[in-house]
């Protein structure tokens, strides 16, 4: 048995929530003042995921770098390894929202897409 | 042309961000044809452009997005609908004047505006309506008056957001932050990611001003403490900042001695505050609430001067931008009325001012002309302190017309009501509508 | 580097910059030298701005001669500088009848002075003339003379003018040591990232960077205007040791709009309690509270304290209750250099010939300071039997300020550069057009404070906020130096640590990644 404390981000009360974890599974959740807070607590505890949002260089463009998001959201412990793929990228300008930067992520499945539109530079 | 030659537009809209657009796009929308959007940044979408982060759009567009992306959903409804806009162009100067002559219309006073841009140089235009969207700049260090030393190192978050996300520069390797405002607590994970050492968020009040969903994903995942009740008292290093002293604080805010503690870093950052950006306003002759340090505005969001009406976070500070979009669509079909006539705010239909009860800092709109009221009005406003288990009451003089109960109110939230029109206009001899917070 | 001249100065601040602009007159071959980066880095950076009548020195003294010609100086160098001067007046607030014989007492040294229109205004007529200074004020002495100057505008003035008729500067170089030899001074020198400006007579200036390390320069004179650091120059070359104690002052600058709670600058009478504190509107609209008085053994004390703070704020009180403390944008702390017997040094020293002192020079050192040049010139001058120099050109065009413009005179302007159009700082108001000039004057700006000092962009409200990466940007385009060397003010004060390990690395081979085959 195992038990972690979270803070429940749902709303501002941020109920302190206990989560009671053997072999991986959910016991039991408690502290959450509403049906909400077991959702966030039991995928939090079992699969935490996040979108990663980034910038990446862009040459030729009217800036210098482009931001850029995983298209789905990746494994939480998975957050360095694709900061430290993002580093290695690096794009031509003109570059447009949606544009695929990158698949497959650190192998976590997603792709690297751009969220912004740069225009490439005037010469 | 109808002042010296001049070029004349329906509405004038200053500020191409996320307010701005909305209102424009609205505007149109709303059957306004000359619509002119000035813009003094290179692109459209204001400080959208470098919140590269998601969490944007779960309102209006029921996914989460990032800023750049939510911006563009707006600049391409924009440029669809072909409504004007000027780039790199700094508004100098706004003037209402009541006509001279022959040349006044049911449209009230015409706005000149004063702008200069490299390619047009300075150039004066006229308006029938003006819609203010400046949004807002952030509290710098000196507003604090925290002690000690002016080195280099020292950013706001914004400042910080924009070299980084933008620029591609790091600010900082080693950093503190004071504030945990929503702009630091998302800096403090971008710094983080850049390879910057976060050392601590200082927060002066005994909770944080940001979202729980930031806190959480922002500091919790990379394990950067929040410390509240605490504030930076000291700065260190006389060319770049070597270190900053933080203090806890005691409930009345003032540093307790004895809690000094030093952290050793290059970088302090800044995210203490917005404050609306009303320079031009004020020239304008337009009244500004000391409270929200916006214009005083009308349920039309038209300010005291006839015809020149305020969004987003020019007017009073937003948490979400979704509210932005949603007030400036507002504003902008209420100025697309102004202009054909319909809806000038006039001062024969009676005006109830909307008072603030208990708990509340301030309420926009506020005052109300209840037969201008439509169907509905959003008051939107903001809560003085944390309150548990409580309810929004909403009187209309000494009777309560609503009550919605809340399990937490904080002040970093914004919060709304919604009030019926026909209940203010049916209510008899109606001289005050006010809003408070009560115990549950 | 050449390094061989009649004259060194030693220190850019309002004195150096004056005694330079002076010298400059005759056919002299003068280097100014600076620890800093800048001119004005020192005490003339941060004080109250304010032009002194003279009435509060002592009568007889160097202060009370030097204070009231400068004072009389000052209009007309501002208009040939082009440097910015109100003569707004100044106040003396008296708050107890039983100090009324004190307030006399300082009105009849007012008149020994010779300090022109002093008169004492009883509370009536001081309330009509300044309605929100405090009920409490019973009476005041009203000084006509008095006003308020732009200290970064007249310093800069007086070196740029300078630098224009042939003096040299050196910034980013501090002197170590200095040796008497026969025919002069050999001052050592210690530089980090040095520049020298020099050829500014010959239409093409040159600024050029210096490498690091130790040097030596020769000159047949020196002029010691070190600031709080004159007394170790000084006992460099003299046996007759002097000493100057840093004394700090501590301010708290309010925004731009509250410069019409006052009109004059208010000052308090000083009494057995203590000195008081100043209100004053600055040249260009904001509201100027301080300072305090704070003795320190550090000549770098720069720092602000909330002791300090917290007494500038309620002192200021006391004279106008209605101080605005919450339209506060930024607070700051100079030091005055308070020399042992409170007096201005000038002259050659006993035991070093052709060693001039310009020592001591604390308030009112920026108002005297036009003739502390006009003093420390006559004597240099004349000891090195100087000629005249027949193409000196007194006269100096500051940045245009586009605000001060009419609508014709803007347009055309932008037209003949739309540089001006483009606004850099929206809470001064400044456009890339100023800050360009201010990069690529003679003797211009290296850095974001040099910048700011010279144009006003990042001195508003927002402090910065907004312009810094635009100002970063320019200077690093015009400087042709990367962003990540550029310096707020001295050698270590880098804005940057890097770039995002993004923007940093290569990303030059195109197609490097797919962005472009979408």
């Amino acid at each position: 048995m195992e038990t972690r404390n979270l803070t429940c981000i749902n709303c501002p009360m941020g109920c302190q929530l206990t989560v009671v974890t053997d072999g991986g599974e959910v016991v039991s959740v408690t502290g959450n003042t509403c049906p909400r807070g077991e959702i966030y607590a039991r995928k939090e505890v079992t699969h935490p995921t996040r979108i990663v949002t980034s910038t990446v260089s862009v040459s030729g463009g009217v800036i210098p770098v482009v931001s850029v998001k995983t298209a789905s959201d990746i494994p939480k412990e998975s957050i360095q390894a694709v900061m430290d793929a993002v580093s290695g990228v690096c794009v031509n300008a003109p570059v447009s929202i949606g544009d695929v930067l990158l698949e497959n992520i650190a192998g976590t499945g997603a792709a690297l897409v751009a969220t912004k539109n740069v225009a490439a530079k005037q010469l | 042309m109808n002042k010296a030659g001049l070029s004349y537009y329906d509405i004038v809209i200053i500020g191409g961000g996320p307010a701005g657009l909305a209102a424009a796009i609205s505007a149109k929308e709303s059957g306004a044809d000359s619509i002119l959007v000035l813009e003094r940044d290179r692109e459209l979408g204001g400080i959208l452009n470098q919140c590269i982060h998601n969490g944007f759009g779960l309102h209006t567009f029921k996914e989460e997005l990032t800023g750049p992306e939510y911006a563009a959903r707006f600049i391409s409804r924009f440029h669809e609908l072909g409504i004007d806009c000027r780039l790199n162009t700094m508004v100098l100067d706004l003037k209402a004047e009541a006509p001279s002559g022959d040349e006044g219309s049911s449209n009230g006073c015409i706005k000149t505006i004063t702008y200069s841009s490299r390619s047009e140089g300075l150039v004066q235009i006229t308006a029938g309506a003006v819609i203010l969207a400046m949004g807002c700049r952030e509290r710098p260090r000196g507003a604090l008056n925290t002690p000690g030393y002016r080195p280099a190192g020292i950013y706001t978050a914004g400042t910080a957001q924009r070299l980084v996300n933008i620029e591609g520069c790091m600010p900082g390797r080693r950093v503190v932050i004071l504030g945990s405002g929503d702009i630091g607590l998302i800096m403090a994970r971008r710094m983080t990611l850049e390879g910057a050492k976060v050392l601590a968020v200082a927060e002066v009040m005994p909770y944080s001003g940001g979202l729980k969903r930031n806190i959480v994903q922002c500091l919790d995942d990379y394990g950067i403490p929040l410390l509240l009740s605490h504030t930076v008292t000291e700065i260190k290093g006389k060319e770049r900042v070597e270190a900053v002293v933080i203090s806890e604080v005691d409930e009345n805010r003032r540093p307790v001695p004895g809690t000094e503690k030093e952290y050793e870093c290059d970088t302090l950052l800044l995210s203490v505050g917005l404050l609306p950006e009303n320079e031009l306003s004020r020239g304008a002759g337009v009244g500004i609430s000391p409270v929200t340090s916006g214009p005083v505005v009308s349920e039309s969001l038209e300010t005291s001067v006839p015809g020149v009406f305020a969004c987003g976070n020019v007017l009073h500070v937003h948490d979400l931008v979704d509210y932005v979009s949603e007030e400036a669509a507002a504003a902008g079909k209420r100025a697309a009325e102004y202009i054909k006539g319909g809806a000038s705010a006039g001062s024969d239909t009676p005006c109830v001012p909307v008072k603030t009860g208990n708990g509340v800092r301030y309420t926009v709109p506020s005052y109300i002309h209840p037969d201008k009221a439509g169907e509905r009005i959003t008051l939107r406003f903001r809560v003085g302190d944390v309150y548990r288990d409580c309810a929004i009451c909403v009187y209309l003089n000494d009777s309560r017309i609503a009550r919605k109960k809340a399990r937490i109110l904080a002040p970093g939230e914004m919060q709304e009501v919604i009030l019926s029109g026909d209940e203010l206009r049916s209510f008899p001899d109606l001289t005050e509508i006010k809003v408070c917070i009560e115990a549950n | 580097m050449q390094n061989s001249y009649d004259i060194v100065i030693i220190g850019a601040g309002v004195s150096g910059a004056s005694c330079a602009r002076e010298l400059s007159r005759y056919r002299l071959n003068i280097l100014v030298i600076d620890k800093e980066a800048d001119v004005c880095c020192g005490t003339s950076k941060a004080n109250s701005a304010i032009v002194h009548s003279g009435i509060d020195c002592k009568p007889g003294t160097l202060m009370a001669k030097l204070n009231v010609r400068g004072n009389e100086l000052m209009e007309p160098l501002s208009r040939e500088l082009d440097f910015e001067f109100d003569r707004n007046g100044s106040l003396i607030l008296c708050f107890d009848e039983e100090d009324r014989p004190r307030l006399q007492a300082l009105y009849e040294q007012g008149i020994e002075n010779g300090v022109p229109g002093l008169r004492i205004v009883e509370s009536e007529e001081l309330h009509r003339m300044e309605p929100n200074v405090s009920d409490d004020a019973v009476a005041a002495i009203w000084c006509p003379t008095g006003g308020i100057v732009w200290p970064f505008g007249m310093n800069i003035a007086m070196a740029e003018n300078a630098f224009t008729n042939g003096v040299s500067f050196c910034f980013n170089t501090g002197v170590t040591g200095i040796d008497k030899e026969e025919d002069g001074y050999c001052l050592h020198v210690k530089r980090s990232k040095a520049i020298l400006w020099t050829d500014g007579n010959t239409g093409e200036p040159l600024r050029s960077s210096l490498p690091d390390g130790e040097d030596t320069v020769r000159t047949r004179c020196v002029i010691n205007a070190a600031g709080v650091y004159a007394d170790q120059i000084h006992n460099m070359v003299s046996s007759h040791k002097i000493h100057i104690t840093p004394r700090r002052g501590e301010y708290c600058l309010m925004d731009k709009g509250t410069g019409d709670i006052v009109h004059s600058t208010i000052f308090q009478l000083p009494t057995p309690k203590g000195k008081g504190i100043l209100v004053t509107p600055t040249i260009h609209g904001n509201l100027l509270i301080g300072p305090t008085a704070t003795d320190t053994p550090d000549k770098e004390g720069t720092c602000t304290t909330q002791e300090g703070l917290d007494t500038v704020m309620q002192k200021a009180r006391l004279s106008v209750p209605s101080v605005p403390t919450r339209q506060i944008i930024t607070s700051f702390a100079g030091l005055r250099a308070h020399e042992d017997g409170h007096e201005f040094l000038i002259g050659e020293l006993q035991d070093a010939p052709l060693f001039i002192d310009c020592a001591g020079i604390e308030s009112p050192g920026l108002t005297s300071a036009p003739a502390i040049g006009e003093m420390v010139c006559s004597i240099a001058a004349g000891l090195l039997n100087a000629e005249p120099d027949p193409s000196f050109n007194g006269t100096r065009k500051g940045i245009i300020d586009p605000k001060k413009l009419d609508a014709d005179e803007l347009s055309d302007l932008i037209r003949r550069d739309p540089a001006y159009a483009a606004m850099v700082c929206r809470c001064e108001m400044v456009t890339e057009g100023e800050i360009i000039d201010a990069i690529t004057r003679p003797l211009g700006a290296h850095t974001l404070d040099g910048v700011k000092q010279r144009t006003r962009a990042g001195m508003g409200r927002c402090q910065a906020g907004f312009c810094t990466p635009k100002t970063m940007e320019l200077l690093s385009r015009l400087l042709g130096i990367p962003m990540t060397e550029i310096t707020k003010n001295g050698p270590d004060s880098l804005l940057l640590t890097g770039m995002t390990d993004k923007a940093s690395s290569s990303c030059a081979a195109p197609g490097v990644s797919g962005g472009d085959n979408e």
